[in-house]
């Protein structure tokens, strides 16, 4: 483990790991919202909302996330003189969460429309019945059922995200992706011991979470 | 469709109003939006006649894009034949009965499930040189780790069909005498195949699109050869291409990606209206979103 030992790689490491952890988080949060505003959409009585939330979807989610990064250093930064941070890390970092939290939402939105298809039909009548509006009844009876449903859906979009999050590194953010490139560049006698560390590190953080949101679909399923 | 307009009445006067303004007010900010990003693109001269008119030549077809295009496809279709085959080995692997073929199995399926595309790519095209001593292609850089990472999502979407099919099924292959690996390949395997044929063409698509990362490692497809090559080439003849080229690019990927969706929702209908395969639907909850069109993968 001598490369890991020198302080200057270790800090790499975890530098490296500690913008992913970042960019997940951030990310995590803004798809989230983003993706349940999409999905509301996408099942409102307006027209212009179901078609906006139809084209993002079909837009974003049959586009390379490689190249939607590369329209937020580009088109964004580039052309539209977009400027989020003094610091050329830190801009680079909110580009990459604009492209992810885009790209993400995407598959939030459509996680959460099958997971609004799996809600009996009768449920949504009956709270039509009893006279709620359309927002109440997304909000009080469909979307409460619709969100047990897309427990497990929703983890392996987010494990994804984390896991995508390492393609922010094409636009030159260190993330530990490139941090792993360096490594290898500059020790090629450990190659092994520095991959066996990077692709643990994912592992052990990813495989554990996947097993959890298995667990919690299966606690929260709704029993029919 | 039909299971959407539940969810609100048909609109009375109150709503209709309602509704018109929704529209109304979203759709002016709507265009807003898109009118503000047209101008600041018009600003910086990015519609410009001038910068288009490349794509008017067919040599910027012929010598860029195509063969970018075909690169993407060669090594899309090279990483599916494998991946398949990876995902169809491991999965029986880790359903079968002897603990020392499904246990390493199962820890191979999981490890390169949690392991990043970029990370694989760039150990297979930086590192494993440092082991072979020899360089790797970047083009097998990229389809391995394509092969890898999709096979053994594969393999967890088959092992899920091959658990779907009724168990009646297995006991009834024992009745009339067949062993357990002709069972697995007469009974088991063709209709958990179909079951999970929508599932299995959206990771298609997911691995479709993941071969964009060859272009870190210079293989040259279609966002190597149409975007970067082709940008570089016209700047060299005093030319600014790239956002006209990365908007091309983008479209490519929406058609192609799209057909693939499509066909992937004709296939969910067409063995959902059939009802012979057996459901995968709420036996298997994490592979079934997949089913959706979603292609989680990559996503």
């Amino acid at each position: 483990m001598h490369v890991f030992q020198e302080s200057a790689n270790f800090d790499l490491y975890v530098s490296g790991f500690w913008w992913i952890l970042r960019l997940t988080l951030v990310s995590t949060v803004f798809a989230l919202v983003i993706g349940v505003i999409l999905a509301a959409m996408r099942v409102s009585p307006v027209p212009v909302l179901r078609g906006f939330g139809t084209a993002w979807v079909n837009i974003f989610r049959n586009t390379p996330l490689t190249l939607i990064i590369f329209f937020c250093l580009f088109g964004l930064s580039y052309v539209l003189g977009l400027k989020l941070s003094d610091d050329l890390n830190l801009n680079i970092f909110w580009l990459g969460v604009i492209g992810l939290s885009a790209y993400t939402a995407a598959f939030v939105c459509e996680a959460f429309r099958s997971g609004i298809n799996t809600v009996p039909a009768g449920q949504a009548e009956a709270a039509r019945a009893i006279g709620l509006t359309f927002f109440q009844t997304l909000r009080i009876v469909v979307l409460p059922q619709a969100g047990r449903a897309v427990i497990a859906p929703l983890g392996s979009v987010f494990i994804a995200l984390a896991k995508n999050s390492t393609i922010v590194g094409t636009i030159g953010l260190m993330e530990s992706s490139n941090v792993m490139k360096e490594l290898i560049n500059a020790n090629g006698d450990a190659v092994i011991e520095i991959f066996v560390v990077f692709a643990g590190t994912f592992v052990l953080f990813l495989v554990p979470i996947g097993y959890l949101f298995g667990w919690l679909a299966n606690r929260f399923a709704v029993r029919r | 469709m039909s299971e959407q307009a539940v969810l609100y009445d048909h609109p009375g006067p109150r709503a209709r109003v309602r509704n018109r303004v929704l529209t109304v007010v979203f759709g002016v900010a709507l265009l807003a939006l898109l009118w503000w990003i047209y101008s600041r693109f018009d600003a910086k001269g990015q519609w410009e006649g001038s910068l288009w008119k490349p794509f008017l030549r067919a040599g910027t077809w012929t010598d860029f894009i195509l063969p970018g295009l075909w690169n993407t496809l060669k090594a899309a279709a090279t990483g599916m034949v494998l991946a398949l085959a990876f995902g169809l080995i491991f999965a029986v692997g880790r359903l079968s009965n002897h603990w020392w073929i499904s246990v390493p199995a199962g820890v191979v399926v999981e490890f390169f499930r949690a392991v990043p595309l970029l990370l694989m790519i760039f150990f297979i095209f930086y590192g494993v040189p440092f082991l072979i001593d020899g360089p790797v292609e970047a083009f097998w850089a990229v389809v391995i780790g394509l092969t890898l990472y999709n096979g053994s999502v594969l393999a967890e979407a088959f092992r899920a069909g091959i658990r779907a099919v009724p168990s009646g099924q297995t006991e009834a292959g024992y009745a009339v005498g067949l062993r357990k690996g002709q069972i697995m390949q007469h009974i088991l395997l063709p209709q958990a195949a179909r079951a999970m044929l929508p599932v299995i063409v959206s990771q298609l698509v997911v691995l479709l699109k993941d071969t964009a990362l060859g272009y870190i490692v210079a293989y040259p497809e279609l966002i190597q050869r149409g975007i970067n090559e082709l940008a570089a080439n016209d700047l060299a003849q005093g030319g600014n291409i790239l956002i006209p080229a990365a908007i091309v690019v983008a479209l490519i990927y929406i058609v192609i990606n799209s057909l693939l969706t499509l066909l992937a929702g004709w296939l969910e209908r067409r063995t959902k209206r059939r009802g012979k395969a057996p459901r995968a639907e709420g036996a298997v909850p994490v592979i079934v979103d997949d089913g959706s069109g979603t292609g989680l993968g990559t996503l």
